[in-house]
């Protein structure tokens, strides 16, 4: 029997090294399926397609190399569209396989048919759809490089059924022809240097830097860099990991809930070096009273991140590990003892900032269990040396705030998106990159039911994922706002009706704990990691408990709220 | 400020709605827009013209350079470039006004392209400005239609 598409599809994965398919099966992908089963390929059985996609996802930003997702037609796709989009708006390279309705269906409101190529164009950083099936070999290894180079992002390969089907001598090809796709990683020689002269001159420097660091490697120069010149180092919710979050020389993150001393230095340096970040509004506040003080050094390999809100001074295209090695090569048998000996005061300030509002709270041993004590000894317990994953709201600043994660792709959050319901399938595909690893999936009571179903995933495969819920019955953050700006008009927020997650994990045929003391966090904890196999945690955490600093939105970020105004 | 730009792009299946959707989902306008293939098959010229201030065009013009499909992105801004527009334009002037209608036509060096018992259609290239001015003087002789394609540019020659 000669080659078909769905075979072309298989073997052009084991040419990109591809080990793992996350799927979900149906119509129009049952010849790819088949393929699956005739060639043995390795593939997980996701519960919804949003759940295929970020497991996808969770692997490619725990490993570094590009997670892929299998989803048929129509609603499958529709149902990924909120995982390509996760991806997106982090810059992760996956490649996603969709099933189409056989080419003559195309255009005739077919069963199961949607125009996947036109649903997923502003959600993937390029797609396709393959009519011919002798060009599907080659499409597959242009969407691997498109979604791997440059600013990295994901890429829809859309196959109709009968192009799955259709005969085709497998040949991969050995190149790419991309002549105008040639993304520029070589940072500039003057711009570095003029780069390097200006924060040379600073007398208040900071270093911001975010998700770029992490996409091209390049903490051990990012590191290298900012201990070189002993200078205060902030970074976004997506550069966590870049250092280690309690570094000497790191302030902790910026940002809506960064910490007092990252905002106020923002607020106040003199030079600022921006290092693959993109000055999100979540990082900027407000956007003219922005570090106002500052000239602005910005690398990133995206153009279009340059300029785009903020004006930047010294610009600078370029792969991030590119630009810190040249930067590095230039500050060669340089002396900093000078630079540092001025920058002094500027160190003092920031320490008296930390003085006056530290990221601190306090445990009593009778109150409820506050979510920062939980996120705390689980920082204690695992040294920080676990890969953190996260859903969205206030569980996921604390542990952005307490959780100092010491390696680059330990944390895996959706940060653009800011996509509830990311942790769990984003934790499976982690552990899945990682078999090794101890994965924790920090979640929320009110994120994790838009994916609980992917906990029978982690069960089925023995994936031993640990799932804390920072269980607070409210969907936390929007209560925050409501309470905070909305005058405590609490709206659609009250989740005291939800599952007994102790008896769902039980359902499901995982470990089910919970803490409802203090003193019962450690011991939980202790058993959850001792455990071989997946475990959900209800902490039972004080119901009122907000999440400082916060700089409401439409505010500079130096006017933060530090906590809940007195009554 | 007021741009053209050309646009070269790899003729594939979707292009055009790569670069229309790019506009539409980050809030540009896009004045005009004219697409055509080129000499080269495997590849089209999208003159479009836009508004914006130097900052929006300058995004503008990254976000285009950043679609795959996109050769190459000329922005016209204060270069030398021309640029012409080409218009049907239908009118139904009053008989008394008839000769008036062809005087204009002649003036704009126009051409009449069809004529009909009580209607001139006519075709006018030229500069957007021209054609403007073109469609205010006939629109009280009697101005039905007009159709138009919007600016096709191109750079000037170098003087050397």
């Amino acid at each position: 029997m000669s080659d078909t598409g769905s075979d072309v599809l298989i073997r052009s994965l084991r040419e990109e090294g591809v080990e793992v398919i996350f799927g979900h099966p149906g119509g129009a992908v049952l010849f790819l399926y088949d393929a699956i089963h005739r060639h043995g390929f390795r593939h997980i059985l996701a519960r919804h397609e949003q759940g295929a996609v970020h497991m996808a996802d969770g692997y490619a930003r725990a490993c570094g190399r590009p997670g892929v997702a299998l989803v048929t037609s129509g609603p499958a796709l529709t149902n990924a569209i909120t995982g390509i989009a996760t991806a997106y708006s982090d810059s992760i390279p996956i490649v996603v396989f969709s099933g189409q309705v056989p080419l003559p269906a195309i255009g005739s409101d077919a069963f199961q048919e949607a125009d996947n190529v036109g649903l997923t164009r502003p959600v993937t950083k390029h797609n396709y759809l393959v009519k011919d099936v002798r060009q599907l070999a080659g499409t597959i290894k242009e969407a691997f490089h498109i979604a791997t180079t440059g600013r990295p992002g994901p890429v829809l390969v859309d196959i109709p059924k009968d192009v799955s089907n259709f005969p085709c001598e497998f040949h991969y090809p050995k190149q790419i022809h991309l002549p105008h796709y040639q993304p520029r990683t070589e940072g500039h020689w003057g711009q570095i240097k003029k780069a390097l002269a200006l924060v040379q001159q600073a007398r208040r420097p900071l270093i911001y830097f975010g998700g770029g660091v992490i996409l091209s490697r390049a903490a051990p120069e990012l590191r290298a860099f900012v201990e070189k010149l002993r200078a205060p180092t902030t970074y976004t919710l997506m550069g966590i990991g870049g250092i280690p979050g309690d570094h000497p020389l790191s302030l902790g993150m910026l940002g809506m809930h960064g910490t007092y001393r990252a905002n106020l230095a923002m607020d106040q340096c003199d030079v600022l070096v921006a290092i693959g970040a993109r000055f999100d509004d979540r990082v900027t506040g407000k956007l003219d009273e922005f570090s106002p003080l500052s000239r602005k050094i910005h690398i990133d390999i995206d153009p279009t991140s340059i300029r785009k809100t903020v004006h930047v001074d010294v610009p600078i295209v370029g792969d991030v590990k590119n630009c810190l090695q040249k930067l590095l090569k230039l500050m060669e048998g340089e002396d900093f003892s000078a630079f540092q000996e001025r920058i002094a005061p500027w160190w003092s300030q920031i320490r008296a900032w930390d003085e006056e509002a530290p990221i601190a709270y306090t445990q009593h041993p009778d109150a409820p269990i506050l979510p920062q004590f939980v996120i705390d000894k689980m920082f204690q317990m695992t040294r920080g040396q676990a890969v953190v994953t996260t859903d969205v709201g206030q569980h996921q600043m604390w542990a952005a705030q307490y959780y100092h994660c010491q390696e680059p792709n330990h944390w895996v959050t959706s940060g653009g998106l800011g996509t509830m319901g990311f942790g769990l399938p984003s934790a499976v595909g982690a552990q899945v990159a990682r078999p090794d690893a101890l994965v924790i999936c920090v979640a929320g009571d009110g994120s994790l039911q838009m994916t609980i179903q992917e906990l029978a995933v982690a069960v089925e495969e023995r994936l031993p994922v640990k799932v804390a819920i920072i269980n607070n019955a409210y969907l936390g953050m929007v209560r925050q706002w409501q309470q905070l700006i909305y005058d405590e008009r609490l709206e659609a927020v009250d989740l005291q009706v939800s599952p007994d997650w102790v008896k769902l994990a039980d359902a499901y045929g995982a470990l089910g704990l919970r803490a409802s003391r203090a003193d019962e966090v450690e011991p939980v904890l202790e058993r959850a990691f001792a455990h071989p196999g997946p475990v959900l945690i209800d902490f039972r955490v004080s119901r009122t408990e907000n999440c400082y600093p916060m700089v409401p939105s439409g505010s500079p970020s130096r006017k933060m709220l530090l906590s809940d105004p007195d009554r | 400020m007021r741009h053209t730009v050309s646009v070269w792009v790899r003729n594939e299946f979707g292009v055009l709605s790569r670069v229309v959707g790019m506009f539409s989902g980050r809030g540009y306008n896009i004045d005009s827009l004219n697409v055509a293939p080129t000499l080269d098959e495997s590849v089209s010229h999208i003159t479009l013209t836009t508004h914006g201030d130097d900052e929006t065009i300058e995004q503008i013009t990254k976000q285009l350079h950043k679609l795959i499909d996109v050769i190459t992105v000329k922005d016209h801004g204060a270069g030398a470039f021309v640029a012409r527009d080409l218009a049907l334009v239908t009118v139904e002037p009053p008989a008394e006004a008839r000769a008036e209608v062809l005087r204009a036509a002649e003036i704009f060096r126009a051409k009449i392209v069809d004529v009909g018992p009580r209607s001139f259609v006519i075709e006018v290239t030229g500069s957007p400005d021209k054609i403007d001015a073109l469609a205010r003087l006939l629109e009280p002789l009697g101005l039905k239609q007009l159709v138009r394609t919007g600016a096709l540019a191109a750079e000037r020659g170098s003087l050397r």
